[in-house]
């Protein structure tokens, strides 16, 4: 990094802990005894790693920390299928107001109609652009909106006494939560075969499907980067057979207002409000999955939804929606982050949410175009790009033994988030690469003219791209090492 | 438009690059017959002075009333700095940390995080968290079925006394694969897991025993006896801790004769606002040699190709993004910003300030649980309760909850709904963010209402 | 070009087979399986006394970037399991055949659907196209 460094900063927050030391304003001043608590309750070993540090030791600590991350706020970051646009500081200022921080879960109707209402609208609003008949807010992630999706194509057949389905058909491009989820929910998968051009092998589904098909989990877009354009013919061939259509919105981005899951047949989709809806990525979740679903499928949505009774917001009780597939959490999933979705779906307005789809489509397909004229080969030359597109690297690996991974680290050292490697696994060498709709042609540029350079610097010297990155805190890692010799947490 | 930078030149130009004419020709592939129409339910764009003044309008409607709800969910101070630094850009808006290189804020800190919560827990090894109290439970039950191979029953024991909506979460994610659940009632004396009612599960082929600490009631349960019969009867015993009572409370490692074998709870009161149920984060820890069978991210200690130290997500092979169908779990995130409040959040209290938090919280409920006595109302429990009692009620605890609300204060959790057993009953949270005087109004407000 | 034993019965999924001849086999995978998978972080062994149909899921191997099933050649009874590898699973990426042999079966069919060597070497050369 290009901040001076020094042995201070690469240590851990445990090796500034001294004894006695704290920040004493954090804690009651009060030493209380614990009173009547039994002994044989309480605690005897001491926390040895729990820091003892001072307020500006904790600040400074953590502050270095962060400053060894790339982020959007800092670095281009075309991170391929999870859409790395711009989080606008509304969204999380107006999700931090006192009363939206203090609220209770549980609080009575008197202190929930101003957080309730904002739901409620929120579940309009997904729901007018889905093409949905309900949506319900509470899966986590996308992970567990996907297990809700299959949970309740599971109830529906259930509910018509139909037990005899026991397979759920993926195609092999698919996200690897897909069949992961399926096996959750207790189904078998079977894998359908992808063409030459990205989509579903038309012919391999009709093989695939019967009795046995409880439903098919697809995503449009593709994990491909490519729309599937007979969808509404696989959405024939399955609901013929009694099966139903579960939809992997992850890439809502790619279609917002240009076309509706609903109306392309599905029966139940979730969406990454932390992908098309600008929530934080914070380093890894919270994420947050809400799901949509057909006219048949309301029965079975998780509960609790937020309705409206006699102009009052209520979250449903269990009872109001009895045959749901019940509670994925506590209280009524990840609130904090659907205050920053609702926030920023106002912000966008109608007008705002067809131009996200427009200009993400835009600035894939600009950038996919400068790359293929800076000789880069596309998996799907023939094709649009939608909000993303893969260039694969087989034959710079094969010429100069210039793998995708030593791109993707030789790019840190220009300043440039990698793309995704090695997924979709179907491809070989490639990058998955999604500039979203929130970055200027400039910085789209200077990502082309990078990966000029890397191109030429793997045709004349590729120890450059090998020994990549250079300019970061750390090298390239031994992860056979961080394997074998497991070293998980702190000891002194 | 909002977050969009393009000028009208930057747009000709990408256009002629791609030779396309027109935006909309971009969307050729899509079907004409599948285009969406106008949104018309969508309202228009507002900027975002205005988008404030409306959230502070819906924010005023809330109030910020003097809340005695816990249930699950607790009220404690959080330092200003927690999220301060939580949302600097660089924690907040950065992804998963699969580049390691360029992640290594976010990996050294989920390693601090996971060296904190095995110290709290007196476990092995810890992930990188799961989405919530609620959802880690159920995590840890699937984890239980593939731990314990010798048990053939797949067969789950939940005591009545762990949170209704644990159970029900429980119940959503596992009965899809076969898990048969069975509950375990409670003493209404107590408070405390029925230990008759377990003891007809003996000798059966129990794959595991849940044990909730301190349970739904704010009751702290026999927990080492628990353990032992789960330990007797070749069961994986699972605890539900409160972390933050960790800090003087018998850790789940300790519980028993040999520990606990996955240790789960909400992390929220580590740091984590109230906010209306989310985003919190489940700690999940296990003992070592159930390490391969934990879901969820987990992020060892590592050296570089210069021999620095540094860090990586590790043990990635259980996971679906390789292991696909046969993953330990479907699950990808973790609750990352959450997880990073919460380690700057135990950094700054440390042991002693956690211990004092946890000490105010059990003084003040003992406090309040006096000042309603001597008021002649009958708390149950009073003594191994923690920072939370149940409050049987001569008046409908829907009806006392509204009156108090008028008053401005969250009175409590509405028992009867989940425990009819309790007739009228409020489940009563005080935390350290207490008063004496706030025990006083709540006293006072309460008995006013009763005595109408 | 790996290395493929001629004494060794092999299977398409990369599983070699050693006829003790006492009726008992020795399991373990191939060293085309090994280089395929890369460095070996972290073997499952299955459980004494286990038993398994051919085709069986018994036994997962772990590289950094993969985790592989080990499917059962033959139907049997694990009779011994190589508990080395739970410390130094390694071996099986320097020594597939001896060193790296994961288990040992009691097995109740015969040998004679498995591939010889010359088989398995020609299934190998198939895959790389």
């Amino acid at each position: 990094m290009s901040k001076p460094s020094n042995s201070m900063n690469d240590k851990l927050i445990f090796e500034h802990s001294r004894q006695n030391r704290r920040a004493y304003s954090q804690a009651p001043f009060e030493e209380i005894d614990l009173g009547e608590l039994p002994i044989r309750f309480r605690r005897k070993s001491s926390l040895k790693h729990l820091p003892a540090t001072s307020e500006m030791q904790v600040v400074r600590h953590y502050t270095r920390l962060s400053q060894k991350n790339f982020s959007i706020d800092t670095e281009f970051y075309p991170l391929g299928s999870c859409t790395m646009k711009y989080n606008p500081r509304a969204c999380n200022s107006l999700a931090m107001l006192p009363q939206m921080l203090a609220r209770h879960p549980y609080a009575p109707e008197q202190f929930s109609q101003g957080f309730l209402s904002c739901m409620y609208e929120l579940q309009q609003m997904l729901h007018s652009v889905t093409g949905m008949h309900g949506v319900s807010l509470t899966p986590m992630a996308g992970a567990q909106g996907e297990f809700a999706g299959v949970a309740m194509i599971q109830a529906y057949h259930r509910a018509n006494n139909d037990t005899a389905r026991t397979e759920i058909i993926v195609p092999d491009a698919a996200h690897g939560t897909n069949p992961a989820t399926a096996i959750m929910c207790g189904y078998k998968v079977k894998e359908i075969r992808t063409n030459r051009n990205g989509d579903v092998d038309i012919e391999a589904l009709k093989a695939a499907v019967g009795p046995q098909t409880a439903g098919i989990m697809l995503t449009n877009p593709s994990t491909l980067g490519v729309f599937e354009k007979k969808i509404k013919e696989i959405a024939d061939i399955v609901h013929q057979v009694g099966g139903l259509l579960y939809y992997d919105g992850a890439n809502l981005n790619a279609i917002l207002g240009k076309v509706r899951p609903g109306d392309m047949g599905f029966d139940v989709i979730h969406l990454n409000l932390h992908k098309t809806f600008s929530t934080p990525h914070g380093g890894g979740g919270p994420g947050s999955g809400a799901v949509g679903v057909s006219k048949r499928l309301l029965p079975y949505m998780p509960v609790p939804t937020v309705i409206q009774e006699e102009g009052v917001y209520r979250l449903e009780t269990d009872a109001q929606r009895p045959n749901s597939i019940g509670h994925l959490s506590a209280f009524a999933g990840n609130a904090g982050v659907l205050i920053r979705a609702y926030v920023y779906m106002r912000m966008l307005g109608r007008e705002g949410m067809v131009r996200v789809s427009e200009f993400a489509a835009l600035n894939a397909n600009y950038l996919m175009t400068r790359l293929a004229d800076a000789g880069f080969d596309l998996a799907f030359p023939e094709r649009r790009a939608s909000h993303e597109f893969i260039v694969t690297l087989k034959r710079q690996a094969k010429e100069h033994n210039a793998t995708a991974m030593d791109f993707a680290k030789r790019l840190l050292d220009f300043g440039y988030h990698a793309p995704t490697t090695y997924f979709p696994l179907l491809i070989p060498e490639c990058l998955l690469i999604e500039p979203t709709e929130t970055e200027a042609k400039e910085d789209i540029d200077g990502f082309v003219e990078a990966m000029i350079a890397i191109l030429k610097e793997a045709e004349t010297d590729i120890d450059k791209l090998k020994g990549a990155p250079w300019t970061q805190a750390n090298r390239r890692f031994d992860e056979v090492k961080a394997a074998r010799q497991l070293d998980i947490k702190w000891v002194e | 438009m909002p977050f969009i930078p393009h000028t009208e030149t930057d747009i000709q130009a990408m256009l002629a690059t791609i030779g396309v004419a027109d935006i909309d020709d971009l969307f050729d592939e899509i079907p004409e017959n599948l285009r969406a129409g106008e949104m018309h339910d969508i309202p228009t764009m507002m900027s975002e002075m205005d988008i404030s003044r409306l959230m502070m309008q819906r924010a005023h409607l809330d109030g910020l009333p003097l809340n005695f709800i816990g249930a699950g969910a607790y009220e404690h101070h959080i330092p200003a700095a927690v999220w301060q630094l939580t949302t600097r850009g660089e924690f907040y808006s950065a992804y998963t940390p699969y580049q390691a290189e360029a992640s290594q804020g976010t990996l050294q800190l989920i390693y601090e995080f996971q060296t904190m919560m095995t110290d709290l827990t007196a476990m092995d090894a810890s992930n990188a968290s799961l989405y919530d109290g609620a959802s880690a439970t159920a995590e840890a039950v699937l984890m239980a079925i593939r731990v314990n191979r010798k048990s053939k029953s797949r067969h789950i024991l939940l005591p009545k006394s762990l949170n209704p909506v644990y159970r029900k979460t429980i119940r959503a994610i596992c009965e899809p694969q076969g898990i048969k659940l069975s509950e375990i009632s409670f003493s209404q004396q107590t408070g405390k897991t029925d230990f008759s009612a377990l003891a007809e599960y003996s000798k059966q082929d129990i794959t595991a025993l849940v044990i909730p600490q301190i349970n739904f009631f704010g009751v702290i349960e026999e927990f080492d006896e628990l353990t032992q019969w789960a330990e007797d009867n070749g069961s994986i015993a699972i605890s539900v801790a409160n972390p933050l009572l960790l800090s003087v409370m018998k850790p789940p490692g300790e519980w028993g004769r040999q520990g606990i074998d996955i240790a789960v709870g909400e992390g929220q009161p580590l740091g984590a606002p109230l906010s209306s149920g989310g985003p919190y984060y489940g700690y999940m820890c296990c003992k070592k040699k159930h390490i391969r069978q934990m879901p969820g991210r987990i992020v060892g200690r590592t050296t570089d190709a210069d021999g620095k130290q540094g860090f990586v997500l590790t043990l990635q092979a259980r996971e679906q993004h390789i292991r696909r169908s046969k993953a330990t779990s479907n699950i990808c995130t973790n609750q990352g910003l959450v997880v990073t409040a919460s380690t700057i959040h135990m950094s700054l209290l440390g042991e002693e300030g956690l211990a004092r938090v946890a000490s105010q919280c059990y003084k003040n409920t003992h406090l309040l649980q006096e000042k309603l006595i001597a008021c002649g109302l009958t708390p149950l429990q009073s003594g191994d309760c923690f920072h939370e009692f149940i409050l049987p009620l001569d008046k409908p605890a829907n009806e006392v909850i509204d009156a108090m609300a008028e008053e401005g204060i969250s009175a409590g959790y509405n028992l009867s709904e989940d425990y009819p057993e309790f007739d009228s009953a409020l489940l009563v949270c005080v935390t350290e963010t207490k008063s004496e005087s706030d025990l006083d109004w709540y006293v006072a407000t309460l008995i006013r209402y009763l005595s109408q | 070009m790996s290395n493929i034993p001629s004494e060794l019965k092999y299977t398409s999924s990369h599983e070699w087979v050693r006829d003790n001849g006492n009726g008992t086999v020795t399991i373990g995978i191939t060293d085309h399986a090994q280089a395929a998978l890369g460095d070996i972080v972290f073997v499952e062994l299955p459980e004494m006394g286990n038993e398994y149909e051919q085709g069986d899921e018994c036994t997962v191997i772990e590289s950094v970037k993969a985790a592989s099933d080990v499917y059962c050649p033959i139907a049997g009874v694990v009779v011994e399991i190589n508990e080395n590898l739970e410390d130094e699973p390694e071996v099986i990426n320097s020594d597939a055949y001896m060193e790296g042999w994961i288990f040992t079966l009691e097995m109740t069919e015969s040998l004679d659907h498995l591939m010889n060597a010359e088989a398995y070497a020609a299934a190998c050369a198939d895959d790389a196209h």
